[in-house]
């Protein structure tokens, strides 16, 4: 690897391949892992319906509890922003969803290259602004261990070199856009080792907690 | 030779691994959004009580035992084993500073029911033998004795006398073939009788058959307590054989936050079938009776009242309607607290924490939550359908030098109950 | 020869008038020169008074491991331009592809131009150096390393024009047979400039020899030894057809609907996003045309390893390994290893049942 753009060819080529293998082959063992496990049968009379409040709660966890939302708006708000924009820049930057469209064949619309600018750089100071509160906050502090700033760091990492990327702040181009696919494949990596597997059990936990109430009658 | 060991616990932790638990652990980010829905984090401040910290063993043994990467991770010596102390450390957190209210399970953003998981991690505390004394006692009571205040047969004979010779009605004992068969908890025995003497009016005005077990009349369960599902499932039988020899149609559970999950959602699943009756909380039925016009009420209460929602009836349990309907029944100021129904405030008291004598100096801080709702509403009067959490709050408005009372729902119905004269 | 001499002492504004260009001409050609080199307009006089008192420098061209297309692209222009004018200004002393003379004759004029004007001259090679074997390319019978290293001693400068001199182009191309490499690969004490392109623009050429002429040094350059003023932003910041990309408008095939409504070129593989030059804004064939504009996209051909950058017609950030297929194989065997492991878990629980103990009351307190 001697030059930028041998750089860029590895970390898109064999690098890519790795990392794909990598979170394909750990996220389906992760999801295996935990569903294979199952549950009991349960033999109390049901006072309601399992699917429909797990399903329900699955959507309606994205929205906080009014008091709980009261006593951490930073988190919620915080929580919200910057997870909204890196799915915008995620999937509505146009060179995103062109890499989609080559490798998976799906495709969609995009939006203005410097609208997802924008919203890159707010997403990136609030992801600042949360690991700031992550290192302060009582609670987070007292929660967070090393996995907490590493998945942290992953994900800034992939926001921050594709805003450089996009703004050529390092030279050459080959070597800032290698960074940016590195920065991801790191991402892709890291993530089925990690607390990032929330992105996919999210949807398992919200269901159980959802048909376990509302096996008793209570919509959670 | 018996005894609690770390290798006990740390099996019945493996024993405890279902899908839900894996993938609420997988799940978690250390938002600790769950704090801020937990009277012991809110009302100390400090985080160590963060609901989901309460977890560590249980989420270590997941790590370690259940995760492909964990398992790697242990082997280069990169993770914390579960070891004595860790247990003995954490002991005061999932007993002392949690009440199971389940309050957390409602605001966990990526939707982890972290009461159930803390219920089923108290089965690898007493395995292990880390379990506070105050619900060890209970638990070696309610198993020799059948109460885990220590109530014997005699002593309900008295009461029942008692409330027999007050009203002249007669309580029916060991009645084979009744369609229900009450329940009551020993604080009801010993402290609150009025709800003996409430069931007897109700259900003679409405013509309810019904009878109380002399083998089985105890309906909390120290076992559900203290996280045991081998002596949960020794009081649950109790009842079942009982229920099931006087060939009841219907169990009814009492003013009883945990009873109602004992009987009601655990039993079945501790006995390994379903049961040959049917269990219905006490404001189920009432409400029913309500509903098919076979009990009537005159008047209505004149203080300003609010209900207090026991979490294992309504949170927990899904009895969330019925309090209201036969409040609406009975009272013309009725108001309820900011977080109600399913997000109320637990009364600081439950899932062991009352039977705890050690955890008491911590119970009395977090009532100061429970105190700040009421104190918003400026009531009168109190409502509530759980002894324990009637009591505790007895206790706490004591200590807060509050004047108001306590009532049980069930005997504010009958209060108001029109009863046919002879 | 002596005509020759007689031009090697003139000025660069002498030899003009010479030709018959006007004042006015020459003004303008000097404006055309600052604005080319991002200078402001009031260093138009500056500029005007250098060139014109500038003695034109002896200038020795070597053409290595090349396609003569560099050369291709500064001669033919199809009328005279002030391009072309003041390239006749310079003093071409050696040029084996130009000039008349060849073998000793040729090399005799290298040398002479060498010894004449020692540590003043402008070495410009176009084509890569093979390292492999000094066999693989010659000229006169001396290997191209022997023939650079012995030019470049004595020189000011040396301008690498084309990339296969500034980055080892072709045929550095994987997997590089003859051991090629880039001027700046050899030479590292004297100032290199890298005019890449495959071939570069003319313009860009004399716009370096201006500057070099104006203010007796090169100018400001990027991280790959660039002239900052013609390769300081990327084709695709430049690009006419940039509002089409921004939109997510997008020509399929060369031959569609987006194609014929000049929609941007990035799924047909425009490497615009990574390459730097000034086709989009010089353009070429005096200002004519360039590829985007003809409607194929960019090949990044100013940029190091173009040729290796994958397709030509493949987006540079796309990975080129078929993703789909992968994925199904890497799933399945996701699958039956997630499979194993969950088997595992229930194993794993199994036996944590089967070693219960029922705890009895008994139980609770320690074993001591």
């Amino acid at each position: 690897m001697t030059t930028p753009t041998d750089f860029l060819l590895w970390v898109r080529g064999p690098g890519f391949d790795i990392a794909l293998v990598v979170f394909i082959l750990g996220v389906i063992i992760r999801l295996l892992e935990v569903l294979v496990l199952g549950r009991k049968h349960d033999y109390s009379e049901p006072r309601g319906g399992e699917l429909g409040p797990g399903l329900k709660t699955v959507v309606t966890r994205t929205l906080p509890e009014t008091g709980s939302f009261k006593r951490a708006p930073f988190t919620v708000i915080g929580g919200y922003i910057w997870h909204i924009g890196f799915f915008i820049s995620l999937f509505l930057f146009v060179p995103h969803i062109e890499l989609i469209n080559a490798t998976l064949g799906l495709s969609w619309p995009g939006i203005a290259s410097n609208l997802v600018d924008a919203v890159a750089a707010v997403t990136i100071v609030t992801l600042i602004a949360m690991l700031f509160s992550r290192l302060t906050h009582p609670v987070k502090r007292y929660l967070s261990g090393p996995e907490d700033y590493l998945t942290w760091l992953v994900t800034f990492l992939p926001m921050l070199t594709g805003y450089l990327a996009y703004h050529r702040m390092i030279d050459p181009y080959p070597l800032v856009l290698g960074l940016h696919i590195l920065s991801v494949e790191v991402l892709m990596i890291v993530f089925p080792f990690t607390k990032l597997m929330h992105a996919f059990t999210f949807f398992i936990a919200r269901w159980y907690n959802g048909a376990m109430s509302g096996r008793r009658g209570v919509q959670s | 030779m018996s005894g609690a060991t770390l290798e006990r616990g740390l099996n019945a932790f493996r024993e405890q691994m279902n899908a839900p638990i894996a993938s609420f652990f997988s799940s978690c980010v250390n938002c600790g959004m769950c704090a801020e829905a937990c009277l012991f984090y809110t009302e100390t401040e400090d985080p160590k009580y963060t609901p989901i910290n309460k977890l560590e063993p249980f989420r270590r043994v997941w790590e370690q035992e259940y995760t492909l990467w964990g398992k790697l991770k242990s082997m280069i010596g990169l993770t914390e084993p579960v070891t004595d102390e860790l247990l003995a450390e954490w002991e005061e957190l999932i007993y002392d500073g949690c009440t199971l209210c389940g309050r957390c399970s409602m605001v966990c953003p990526v939707g982890n029911d972290i009461s159930y998981m803390i219920r089923r991690a108290r089965e690898g505390f007493v395995a292990a033998g880390y379990a506070p004394e105050g619900i060890k006692g209970a638990s070696r009571r309610a198993v020799t004795i059948g109460s885990p205040m220590g109530v014997k047969l005699p002593a309900l004979q008295a009461q029942i006398k008692h409330v027999e010779a007050d009203t002249g009605l007669t309580i029916p004992i060991d009645v084979e073939g009744a369609d229900y068969m009450a329940l009551l908890s020993s604080m009801e025995i010993m402290n609150f009788p009025e709800y003996l003497e409430a069931l007897g009016r109700i259900f003679k005005q409405a013509g309810v058959s019904w009878t109380i077990s002399s083998e089985a009349f105890e309906a909390t369960n120290s076992g559900i307590q203290i996280g045991s599902s081998d002596i949960a499932r020794v009081l649950v039988s109790r009842v079942v054989s009982a229920a099931e020899k006087l060939k009841v149609k219907y169990v009814i559970s009492p003013e009883c936050g945990h009873a109602y999950t004992a009987i009601r959602w655990e039993g079945p699943n501790l006995i390994g079938r379903p049961y040959d009756f049917k269990v219905v909380h006490i404001l189920e039925l009432l409400d029913e009776l309500r509903a098919s016009g076979r009990i009537k009420t005159e008047g209505t209460e004149e203080d300003r009242l609010t209900f207090h929602d026991p979490c294992q009836i309504v949170r927990k349990g899904g009895v969330l309607e019925q309090p209201r309907n036969l409040l609406e029944m009975v009272t013309s100021d009725y108001v309820d607290m900011t977080d109600h129904r399913e997000m109320n405030w637990c009364c600081g008291g439950g899932g062991g924490v009352s039977a705890n004598e050690r955890a008491e100096e911590l119970r009395i801080k977090v009532f100061k939550r429970k105190k700040s709702q009421l104190d918003e509403l400026n009531v009168d009067t109190l409502v509530t359908a759980c002894a324990n959490c009637r009591l505790i709050i007895e206790e706490g408005l004591e200590e807060y030098r509050m004047e108001m009372p306590v009532v049980g729902l069930t005997e504010v119905i009958a209060e108001h109950l029109v009863e046919d004269k002879e | 020869m002596a005509d020759h001499m007689k031009r090697f002492r003139q000025t660069l504004g002498e030899s003009l008038r010479e030709r018959g260009v006007s004042r006015r001409g020459f003004l303008k050609y000097c404006t055309a020169t600052a604005s080319m080199m991002a200078l402001p307009p009031t260093m138009v006089p500056a500029v005007a008074a250098a060139l014109e008192k500038a003695k034109r420098p002896s200038v020795i061209w070597l053409s290595f491991q090349e396609c003569t297309g560099c050369t291709e692209s500064i001669t033919r222009s199809h009328s005279p331009s002030l391009e072309n004018l003041i390239f006749d200004h310079i003093s071409l002393d050696y040029h084996h592809t130009l000039q008349v003379a060849s073998g000793d004759a040729a090399e005799a004029a290298r040398e002479a131009a060498m010894h004449e004007n020692e540590g003043k001259y402008l070495v410009v090679v176009d084509g890569s150096i093979p390292l492999g074997n000094p066999g693989f390319s010659t000229i006169a019978g001396i290997s191209n390393l022997q023939m650079m290293e012995e030019t470049v001693a004595g020189a000011a400068a040396v301008i690498a024009v084309g990339s296969c001199a500034a980055f080892g182009g072709l045929p550095q191309a994987n997997p590089n047979p003859t051991g090629a490499a880039s001027v700046s690969d050899i030479v590292h004490d004297k100032p290199v400039v890298n005019v890449s392109g495959c071939p570069p623009i003319p313009t860009v050429i004399t716009g370096v020899l201006a500057h070099f002429l104006t203010f007796g040094s090169l100018p400001e350059l990027d991280a790959l030894g660039r002239p900052m003023v013609f390769y300081g932003q990327s084709i695709h910041d430049r690009c006419y057809r940039r509002p089409f990309y921004d939109k997510g408008l997008f020509a399929e095939t060369f031959d569609d609907e987006g194609a014929r409504k000049g929609w941007c070129l990035y799924r047909l593989g425009c490497k615009g996003p990574m390459a730097y030059n000034a086709c989009a804004t010089t353009k070429w064939n005096q200002g004519v045309s360039w590829p985007v504009e003809s409607g194929h996209g960019c090949l990044g051909c100013s940029e190091p390893d173009f040729w290796d950058a994958g397709g030509f017609y493949n987006a540079l950030s796309i990975p080129d390994s078929d993703i789909i297929r992968n994925a199904g194989i890497v799933t399945a065997a996701g699958v039956a290893l997630g499979a194993a492991a969950g088997a595992l878990n229930r194993s794993t629980r199994a036996k944590a049942a089967a070693k219960h103990e029922t705890v009895t009351i008994d139980d609770l307190d320690r074993k001591s």
